[in-house]
């Protein structure tokens, strides 16, 4: 048991990830989560559900649901609510992060924290009426236009002053609020206002179908499409048993190391760019661009979207095309060597770098940073070393880990899982051309899951920990699909990690975590 | 330093040549005289908005400045303000939220200029949108396409649209049409 508390009973889901459900009273899910944190477990994602009308569910009411993860894997917990007075312990005292989690719940559902001390909406800015996830939501009758006031917390002094930016920005980035207040450069306080991007999401896989819930899974953030779309084929053939052909797996993998090469090599240009090393990016991206044309060439997509299905991909290789694999390999190898020397010497460079930015390891633990960003911070977390699904059980894969919290640190361990994924690839390349060697890796899709189902899915993308869980209804369609980027956990860092530097360097300090809008907004 | 300029001379010229204007893109015919149309095309300024995507378009975007595709090459450069835009490249659905922040930026960039919709979002609403009978893909949390809220020029599809794709729908908005 991943968890011992008296009052909680947890079931192991099928799956490839270790994953257990339980349903926990009000009572015991502080309790259960100090447990979970005193023992270096973290919050990874909460979400509620409707389920009124719903046969057989306690309470006949909404259901609030938690997912922890400690070292034993991850522990889902559902608590039911009353349908009058939907409202659970706030549980942002033992988890920091949790408080934009619930925020964003009462906006959609209307179930909120006892005690919670942030009213202000987060992801409604007053453009509907009524929670849209509830399923007697009209959205004919939703719209308004009466936007929500939204007050900033102020600092006052002598010659304190606030920046407002957003939610345009000056670069080709997502849009998003972030309020300074600064004295002089120096920054006091920044405060971030997202949900511009807010499109629905969690209301629009209630439409679809399984299939077609697997193309909108990867665009959640369109960055980290082939994580999405694995996570959310994870968590469909939990619910399903179904388990895909070795084949499949395996091109997963290598789909999924090669997305973290491509982003990898981009906000190492990016970050060389955005300290006026106009020669990074020229160089990165000419790697980049070559990693992407091969995957159009090879898979057919750039960014290897909708090539992984529920039931195994949609997409095989060819013994030709892994030798371009391998070519490639050895070309960014001997190229990134090369470039990362030509980084580590420039004394400008690392001048900005170093000290920038800087989570300590301690705050990073309080507040639950994970992905990249935690690993700079010394918070070894990679689901792929923890809880190694399906084909990673056999990779053994390194873990990056930097104390440092900088920049500098957030560039390292970049470099190093850079390298890492290289090494993958050319194992998963090898182990291609023997295990389920004979197998389709296309077999026939999954259509349909059983009624009344729970399953989830959680995969290492190249930022952090994506979560996908999914509950069906007593039809077998999809009921709700709630998808959680580690950018909810990592944007509330960004805020601490900027303290003390001056605005000029907030572009870098913000690259450097590279964050997910679309991702976090839904 | 010795490394980096034998990186960059090793590395040599990879620019490829720039596609051309396809009159299939555009969403209505060309509304800018021909003299105005010359000024743009050797040096265009452009405004990127997200106005609510998944950040795939931005993804390629981003690669259209890269050493293959070269845009500033061609004498096109992205802009930090409307004001210093002369064409806007519009991503995404258009969310409800970023609906009064891209009228804004439409209303900041001075005229004359032109409108670029990249993607599919940004084209009909896209996935995000259950776009039944040619409707527009709004939803309680969508206005949907870009042309429901500003005047679109050029419409450029894909999930995301390649840098080509995208390159090609920039050039086509401040090409003079064909002479048939």
């Amino acid at each position: 048991m991943p968890i011992a508390h008296p009052n909680l009973h947890l079931t192991r889901l099928g799956g490839a990830i270790p994953a257990w459900l339980g349903e926990i009273e009000p009572d015991d899910l502080l309790p259960v989560c100090r447990n979970v944190s005193d023992g270096g477990g973290r919050l990874v994602a909460l979400w509620g559900s409707d389920a009124r009308g719903d046969v057989g569910v306690r309470g006949n009411g909404f259901v609030l649901h938690v997912a922890l993860v400690n070292e034993s894997g991850l522990i889902c917990l559902s608590m039911a609510l009353d349908a009058g007075q939907p409202a659970y312990p706030d549980i942002s005292r033992v988890f920091p992060a949790a408080g934009r989690m619930q925020r964003a719940t009462y906006d959609l559902l209307g179930i909120y924290a006892h005690e919670g001390h942030d009213h202000r909406k987060w992801l409604r800015h007053g453009a509907w009426h009524g929670f849209p996830l509830r399923k007697d939501f009209d959205a004919a009758q939703s719209r308004t236009d009466e936007p929500d006031a939204y007050p900033f917390v102020q600092v006052e002094g002598q010659g304190v002053h606030e920046i407002p930016v957003g939610p345009v920005h000056a670069g080709t980035i997502e849009p998003g609020h972030f309020r300074f207040s600064v004295v002089g450069e120096k920054v006091l306080r920044l405060e971030e206002r997202l949900g511009y991007t807010h499109k629905g999401i969690e209301k629009r896989f209630e439409s679809l179908t399984l299939q077609q819930g697997a193309k909108l899974a990867g665009r959640v953030s369109g960055d980290s499409t082939v994580a999405y779309a694995w996570a959310y084929a994870m968590a469909a053939e939990s619910i399903a048993a179904v388990k895909p052909p070795e084949r499949a797996l395996w091109l997963r993998a290598l789909f999924l190391e090669r997305e973290r090469i491509a982003n990898h090599l981009g906000d190492l240009g990016y970050l060389g760019n955005d300290v006026a090393l106009a020669f990074g990016f020229a160089q990165f991206w000419i790697l980049k661009e070559q990693v992407l044309r091969n995957n159009a060439a090879l898979f057919g997509h750039r960014y290897l979207m909708d090539k992984i299905m529920p039931g195994g991909v949609a997409a095989d290789l060819a013994e030709s095309g892994k030798q371009t694999l391998r070519d490639e390999c050895a070309m960014l190898e001997r190229e990134v060597r090369l470039l990362r020397g030509i980084y580590e010497e420039h004394a400008g460079m690392q001048d900005r770098f170093i000290a920038a930015g800087r989570v300590e390891p301690k705050l990073a633990a309080q507040l639950g940073l994970c992905g990249l960003a935690g690993r700079a911070s010394a918070q070894a977390w990679d689901a792929r070393v923890q809880f190694p699904c399906a084909p990673y059980d056999r990779l053994d894969v390194q873990m990056a880990t930097y104390r440092n919290g900088d920049v500098a640190a957030r560039v390292i361990v970049r470099f190093d899982e850079l390298f890492e994924s290289l090494r993958l690839q050319r194992e998963i390349l090898g182990r291609l051309a023997h295990e389920g060697a004979q197998e389709d890796a296309r077999p026939e899709p999954l259509e349909k899951l059983p009624g009344n189902g729970f399953g989830v899915g959680m995969v290492e993308g190249w930022r952090g920990e994506v979560l996908v869980a999914i509950h069906t209804g007593a039809d077998g369609k999809l009921a709700r699909v709630h998808p959680h980027d580690p950018s909810w956990q990592n944007w509330p860092a960004l805020e601490h990690a900027v303290l003390g530097n001056i605005v000029p360097d907030f572009p870098l300090i913000n690259k450097s975590f590279n964050l997910s809008y679309s991702g976090q907004d839904l | 330093m010795y490394q980096l300029v034998r990186q960059v001379i090793k590395t040599g010229i990879k620019t490829e040549a720039a596609p051309q204007p396809d009159e299939a893109l555009r969403a209505g015919p060309q509304r800018l005289q021909e003299e105005i149309l010359h000024v743009f095309g050797s040096a265009l300024s452009i405004r990127h908005v997200d106005a609510g995507s998944c950040n795939a378009c931005e993804l390629e975007i981003h690669a259209v400045s890269n050493a293959y595709y070269n845009i500033e090459g061609l004498g096109i450069k992205f802009v930090a303000s409307p004001r210093h835009a002369d064409l806007l490249l519009v991503t995404g659905p258009v969310s409800r939220h970023m609906l009064t922040a891209l009228k804004r930026t439409y209303d900041a960039t001075p005229e004359p200029k032109l409108v670029v919709a990249i993607g599919d979002c940004a084209c009909d609403g896209g996935i995000f949108s259950s776009n039944c009978a040619g409707g527009g893909g709004e939803s309680y949390a969508s206005c949907g396409k870009v042309s429901n809220v500003i005047p679109v020029d050029v419409l450029v599809n894909g999930c995301p649209p390649t840098p080509t794709a995208i390159l090609q729908g920039i050039l086509t908005a401040i090409s003079a049409p064909k002479q048939k």
